[in-house]
C-alpha cells in the first residue's frame, strides 16, 4: 500500500508541512516494498485548485492514504471519490508521522 | 478614445478621478463609462445612473454524462484551472474553478461531456445624465471576474469618450480592463505602499504595451518618492490631487468634486485633453518606454 506525506523537504526527516495542495513535497512510501520516493509537487503554485491537482497526482501514483496536517473541501472531495484516507499530523517529522501512523496513533480527517 | 483608470494600490482614487473625468466632458463630448470593477462596484454611488437595462451573464461549464463517459481522464489534463479531476471512476467537476474555456468538451473523445451555463453575475447598463453608464455586478461567492469583465467591455461602444473604471491590483481583471484601451491613468498615493504598487502597475501596462501617465492622489502628504520615480522612468504626472479634508468630505457624502467644486471642471477637461495629444501624437514611447 502507498501512503503520501506532505513534507517541508525531500526525506524522512523534513517536518510535516501542514497544507496540503501547497506542500512543497510529498514523500511516498510503498509499505508492502518498504520503499521511500520524494515527488516535487508540481500543483504547489496553482493560481486556485492546488489541492485538486495535488489530489489527481496521488490517484495516478495510485496512493491509497494520505497523511497532513489540513486539506481543503475540494480535495478531500476528490480524495474521498479515489476512496483515500486521510490522516491529520502535524508538528513532527515525516518519519515520526509514518511511525504513528503505522502503530494507528493518527486520527483520520473525513 | 478609450481610457481605462487603474492603479496598483487600492483606494488611491480610480473611482474618483473615472467618476470626476466622466463628469467634465459630459455636455462637451458623448462619454460612456465602463465600471469594471465588478467585485465592488462603486461608480454608481456618485454618477448615479437610472438603469433601464440588466441581464445575466453566465459562463459554460461541463456537465459529464457519465454513460458515455470512459474515465479517460483526458478532461482532467487538458483542464488548465484544475477544475475537474478524475477519481474513483468517475469524472469530479469544479464549476467553481472553470473558467468557460471548453477544452474539456473540445478533447473529450467520447463526447461525454456538454456544457450548460453557470450563471456569474449581472450586466446592467443605464443612463447618468448624458453619460451612458455599464456596470457589472458578480454574484456572492463567485471567485471568477474576467469573464464577466469581457461582458462589460463588449459594452464599449463608439462615443468619444470611454472610462473604463479598473479593480485595484494588477492581476486578471485588471489585465483584463485595461487591455486594449488607448491610455492607462494610474492613480497613486506618494506613499510606500502607493509607490510599490504603482511599479507593479506600470510593468503591468508596459506589458501590455499602453503608453501610461500618473495621477498622484493626496498629493500633499507622504514623500516625494513616487513623482522621483516618475521622473526617472520618464512617466508623466499628469495631475496631482492635494489632500484636503474637504475632498474627503465630499466623497464620503457620494458627491463629486467637479460639482461642489467646479474649479476643477477645467482640471478634469484638460488631463482629458492631454491624455488625447499624447495619444494622438501615437506616444506609446511615453510612459512606455522598457
Amino acid at each position: 500500500m502507498k501512503v503520501a506525506i506532505t513534507a517541508q523537504g525531500p526525506n524522512l526527516d523534513s517536518p510535516v508541512e501542514p497544507r496540503f495542495g501547497r506542500c512543497p513535497y510529498f514523500i511516498l512510501m510503498d509499505t508492502e516494498k518498504n520503499t521511500v520516493e520524494a515527488i516535487a509537487n508540481e500543483g504547489a503554485g496553482s493560481g486556485g485548485g492546488a489541492g485538486i491537482a495535488a489530489s489527481q497526482a496521488l490517484i495516478n501514483r495510485g496512493v491509497k492514504a494520505v497523511i497532513t496536517g489540513q486539506v481543503g473541501p475540494k480535495a478531500i472531495r476528490v480524495l474521498q471519490e479515489a476512496g483515500i484516507r486521510v490522516y491529520h499530523a502535524t508538528s513532527m517529522t515525516v518519519r515520526a508521522a509514518l511511525e504513528q501512523w503505522q502503530q494507528g496513533k493518527l486520527t483520520e480527517i473525513s | 478614445m478609450r481610457v481605462a483608470v487603474a492603479s496598483g494600490k487600492g483606494g488611491t482614487g480610480k473611482t474618483t478621478i473615472a467618476v470626476n473625468l466622466a463628469l467634465a466632458l459630459e455636455g462637451k463630448v458623448p462619454v460612456r463609462f465602463l465600471d469594471c470593477d465588478v467585485e465592488e462596484p462603486n461608480a454608481h454611488l456618485f454618477l448615479k445612473p437610472t438603469f433601464d437595462h440588466e441581464r445575466v451573464v453566465s459562463i459554460p461549464v461541463p456537465d459529464v454524462e457519465e454513460a458515455k463517459c470512459t474515465v479517460c481522464k483526458k478532461c482532467g489534463e487538458v483542464c488548465a484551472f484544475n477544475a475537474i479531476a478524475v477519481a474513483g471512476g468517475k469524472v469530479v467537476t469544479f464549476p467553481e474553478l472553470c473558467h468557460g474555456c471548453g477544452a474539456c468538451a473540445r478533447f473529450c473523445p467520447s463526447q461525454a461531456i456538454r456544457e450548460r451555463s453557470h450563471r456569474i453575475g449581472i450586466l446592467a447598463t443605464g443612463r447618468a445624465g448624458s453619460v451612458t453608464f455599464v456596470q457589472g455586478k458578480m454574484d456572492v461567492g463567485t471567485p471568477l471576474a474576467p469573464p464577466l469583465i469581457k461582458a462589460v467591455k463588449k459594452e464599449m461602444g463608439s462615443e468619444e469618450a470611454v472610462i473604463i473604471d479598473a479593480p485595484p491590483g494588477t492581476s486578471c481583471p485588471v489585465v483584463t480592463s485595461v487591455d486594449g484601451s488607448d491610455f492607462c491613468l494610474l492613480v497613486t498615493e506618494p506613499t510606500p505602499f502607493g509607490l510599490h504598487d504603482l511599479k507593479l502597475a506600470v510593468g503591468m501596462v508596459r506589458e501590455l504595451g499602453i503608453p501610461c501617465g500618473v495621477i498622484v492622489n493626496r498629493a500633499t502628504l507622504g514623500d516625494f518618492h513616487v513623482e522621483r520615480y516618475c521622473y526617472e522612468e520618464g512617466i508623466p504626472v499628469l495631475l496631482k490631487i492635494p489632500f484636503d479634508r474637504r475632498y474627503a468630505a465630499c466623497y464620503s457624502q457620494g458627491d463629486c468634486l467637479v460639482k461642489v467644486y467646479p474649479e476643477w471642471v477645467p482640471v478634469f477637461a484638460d488631463l482629458w485633453r492631454q491624455v488625447e495629444r499624447m495619444v494622438k501624437r501615437g506616444a506609446r514611447a511615453l510612459g512606455n518606454q522598457r
